[in-house]
């Protein structure tokens, strides 16, 4: 390594700051995109259909603009420090409430930073939002290894475990002795390890995507087998909600297993969108709350638009992390939604939109501390980028007994 | 619209690449913007990033696509329409009368050009080291979506559909009694025909056999995700073998089938990144691919040499059938390795490196009617493109029992 063992654990401000050429470069590669036919079928299910994709890149090569994006990006405190020899990204807002509640807040994928950028000012600032001073964060979003303006890992081991490790010491280093942290999807994964860690100084976890399923039902569910005897309606509802969720995560079964031979998500940015806009949710696959974002040009509530779509594609593009990205699935060798045995206080919200609508019996079976538990009525796998009020709502009652 | 006349009509088919269309691939392929490399000193996450560089420089600076195009265009092909869509096929009839029509299949991520070197040594098999009696008339169809077959605008082109055209396209040949042969989708459809046994079909010959029992195809089934039931026991060791080979396979080595099964569409970059389609097409399973990249570190295995390879990438490039030739896995309803309930008399060749060995044990059971079951000493997955010689002597010895002597 060149940093000393000063400089090492710096927090040095920074800036995004594209040069044009690659945002021509950009628009030159989508105007020359050379296209398959159409798909056979009437409807998604042999994929991303092609007049969505064509639409998309119509708008995304003529009419949108990364520079909005880049400055609403720049408004934010941005640092990078280096932790365990690779750079971190990360967005550091500090409530002007002293006591605020240090949070780090992890993304997912096919997402970024970009997914969290509506829930700062709520979360940091709640008096403009009718929120009350005693419910405001400090908040930490960090980009993930391989993702966005973070460090591409060049050997393995950066899997979920140590990016929990990770954000321990960026906490620490941030001089935050008592925090709590959040994630859906991969962060999901991220919070969950580290409840199983349980640094000193955080307190509790949020989670959007809970991990809660029993092994017996993991077991059937996994090997698409009829559910165990005995589950209530809901605990049924959740295991063919399972059952659904596995025969649509080939994408992640391809990532886990073959991630370098994925060399079109960083050659051809049609080729990336698709890949990332393929994701599914409990209403569909591309995500039904993604589709619906395609034909949605502004949100007065702070609903997913298309420019924000287009603004986490074009992050992965600029800083080609396609495949960097896509090899976290690669070091994950551990179960999906099994319960992981945390043991720390957890809040859980529930949104109708995730992959699988977790009950409460098993969510308190999973986490026998559990502190908070709600269900809510909209938004979805893209809880805080869907519905970033309610989701600061629900993480300001979720930590409110902490505080 | 064809109509019921020309519909059935053969036309003759020469292939006549613009010049500006190879210039466009040399330009995407300078163009190309590489990621980083894989993070692993082995081919565990994939095609590695210096196998690619290689395969980029060759490919723009010394591959020759004429030299395919005028080996493509020295052979007898031709268009016809079958149930709406045109089929391209090569069509090479030995001097010898007495020959047996054969009608071979590829796979993916093949195409003809997995044959083309098998097509000089089954026809003129004296000038090849064998007998005038060993010699076949030869029909080599390209799959609906690969090559220069039309691309189905429908959904409904599985492999029994495509073994059922395969059975037209033979009797338009007038071709009244023949056999067939495939490996990778091509077994699946061979074995489709050997299932529907239609009068002429005298027997196939299968060098990727689909022979799992129902019982263990269940469990490999439920071990997709890593998570269902126990092997079965009672195997034997070589039974075990091809259990454990498979189920590395559906665990790990199948995550572009299950794409291509549930999302083909989705693949936007084959269509758009010649390195995305060659990286794509390199990557069916791991003997091969080793086996790939030994040729583009200038060290091929017998045939499989990097013009071999690149042949079959530009091919498929040019005609613009990355995705369409993916929407089989979608439309496929068979098991890969099940039993497909094959009536006819049945021949099977085991390659080493193959994605499972077939055991006789299994073969048995799988084809009641085997004439032939030979393990051969070395080829991979695909076996007639990088073992000619040995995959003519299979063929030859495998339907040697079939002929008789009258013309056909």
């Amino acid at each position: 390594m060149s940093s000393t063992v000063e400089t090492a654990s710096d927090i040095r401000p920074f800036h995004v700051d594209i040069p044009n050429e690659a945002l021509d470069d950009l628009r030159r590669r989508i105007a020359a995109t050379n296209w398959p036919e159409k798909e056979t079928v009437g409807d998604q299910s042999q994929g991303l259909p092609l007049a969505m994709i064509q639409k998309l890149a119509r708008y995304w090569m003529t009419d949108y603009d990364w520079r909005i994006c880049e400055a609403n990006l720049n408004a934010l405190p941005q640092f990078v420090t280096e932790i365990d020899g690779l750079n971190f990204h990360f967005i550091h807002a500090r409530s002007q409430h002293e006591d605020a509640l240090p949070l780090v807040v992890n993304h997912g994928w096919p997402g970024s930073i970009i997914e969290q950028l509506k829930i700062i000012d709520p979360l940091v600032n709640p008096t403009a939002y009718g929120a009350g001073a005693s419910d405001a964060f400090h908040v930490v979003v960090p980009s993930m290894p391989g993702y966005g303006f973070s460090g591409k890992p060049t050997s393995t081991g950066w899997g979920p475990e140590r990016m929990g490790q990770a954000w321990a010491e960026l906490m620490k280093r941030l001089g935050y002795s008592r925090y709590v942290a959040q994630g859906g999807d991969w962060g999901a994964f991220v919070v969950d390890q580290m409840g199983l860690q349980a640094p000193p100084g955080l307190l509790a976890v949020h989670t959007n995507m809970p991990a809660t399923v029993p092994p017996d039902v993991d077991k059937a569910s996994l090997a698409g087998e009829p559910p165990p005897s005995g589950l209530t309606a809901e605990e049924r509802r959740a295991y063919d909600q399972l059952i659904r969720t596995y025969t649509q995560v080939e994408y992640a079964r391809m990532m886990a297993a073959r991630p370098q031979t994925l060399y079109g998500i960083a050659d051809s940015p049609v080729g990336l969108a698709a890949w990332l806009l393929d994701h599914n949710d409990a209403d569909g696959q591309p995500a039904a709350a993604v589709v619906a974002a395609l034909d949605r040009t502004t949100s007065d509530t702070g609903e997913l638009t298309r420019d924000e779509i287009l603004d986490n594609i074009t992050l992965y593009w600029l800083t080609n992390t396609g495949i960097s990205a896509s090899r976290l699935y690669w070091e994950y060798k551990g179960g999906f939604f099994n319960a992981k045995g945390v043991s720390i206080p957890v809040a859980v919200s529930i949104f109708p939109g995730e992959q699988y609508q977790a009950p409460r019996s098993w969510a308190e079976q999973a986490y026998p501390n559990l502190i908070y538990f709600n269900k809510v009525d909209k938004g979805g796998h893209f809880a805080a980028w869907e519905q970033p009020q309610l989701f600061s709502e629900e993480l300001r009652s979720a930590f409110r007994s902490l505080r | 619209m064809a109509t019921i006349e020309n519909a059935t009509e053969i036309r003759p088919f020469h292939i006549d690449v613009p010049e500006e269309e190879l210039a466009g691939l040399r330009g995407r392929i300078a163009a190309t913007r590489w990621p980083e490399g894989e993070t692993v000193p082995d081919a565990s996450q994939g095609v590695q990033l210096a196998t690619m560089q290689e395969l980029v420089r060759y490919w723009a600076t010394e591959y020759d696509f004429r030299r395919l195009e005028a080996r493509l265009n020295a052979l007898p092909q031709f268009m016809t329409e079958i149930d709406g869509l045109e089929i391209h096929f090569i069509h090479v009839r030995s001097r010898h009368e007495t020959a047996l029509p054969l009608i071979m299949t590829h796979g993916w991520p093949g195409s003809v050009i997995e044959m083309l070197n098998v097509v000089g040594p089954l026809t003129d098999p004296t000038a090849h080291g064998g007998n005038a009696e060993d010699a076949f008339h030869v029909v080599v169809p390209s799959m609906p979506g690969y090559g220069f077959s039309g691309k189905p605008t429908a959904t409904g082109w599985d492999p029994v559909h495509i073994a059922e055209a395969w059975i037209a396209l033979m009797r338009r040949l007038g071709y009244t009694q023949f056999v067939a042969q495939g490996g990778d989708w091509g077994a699946q459809i061979t074995d489709v025909m050997g299932a529907k046994a239609p009068p002429e079909l005298l027997g196939i010959h299968s060098n990727m056999p689909g022979t799992v029992p129902l019982d263990v195809a269940k469990v490999l089934a439920s071990n997709v995700l890593g998570a269902g039931d126990p092997p079965p026991s009672g195997l034997s060791a070589e039974e075990q073998r091809a259990y454990d080979r498979l189920s590395f396979l559906y665990t790990k080595g199948i995550g572009y089938a299950l794409e291509m099964g549930l999302r083909p569409q989705t693949l936007y970059g084959l269509a758009d990144s010649p390195v995305a389609l060659a990286a794509w097409m390199l990557d069916h399973d791991a003997y091969s691919y080793e086996d790939i990249a030994r040729a583009f570190a200038g060290d091929p295995i017998d045939n499989l040499t990097r013009d071999e390879i690149l042949d079959n990438i530009t091919l498929t490039w040019l005609t613009n059938t990355g995705v369409s030739s993916g929407r089989l896995y979608w439309e496929n309803n068979l098991g890969f390795f099940d039993v497909k309930g094959v009536t006819v008399p049945a021949a099977v060749s085991v390659f080493p490196r193959e994605l499972y060995q077939a055991p006789r044990s299994w073969t048995e059971q799988a084809y009641p009617n085997l004439i032939y079951f030979n393990e051969v000493d070395k080829g991979n997955h695909f076996a007639a493109w990088q073992e000619p010689e040995l995959f003519t002597t299979e063929v030859r010895a495998a339907f040697r029992s079939l002929r008789t002597n009258g013309d056909r």
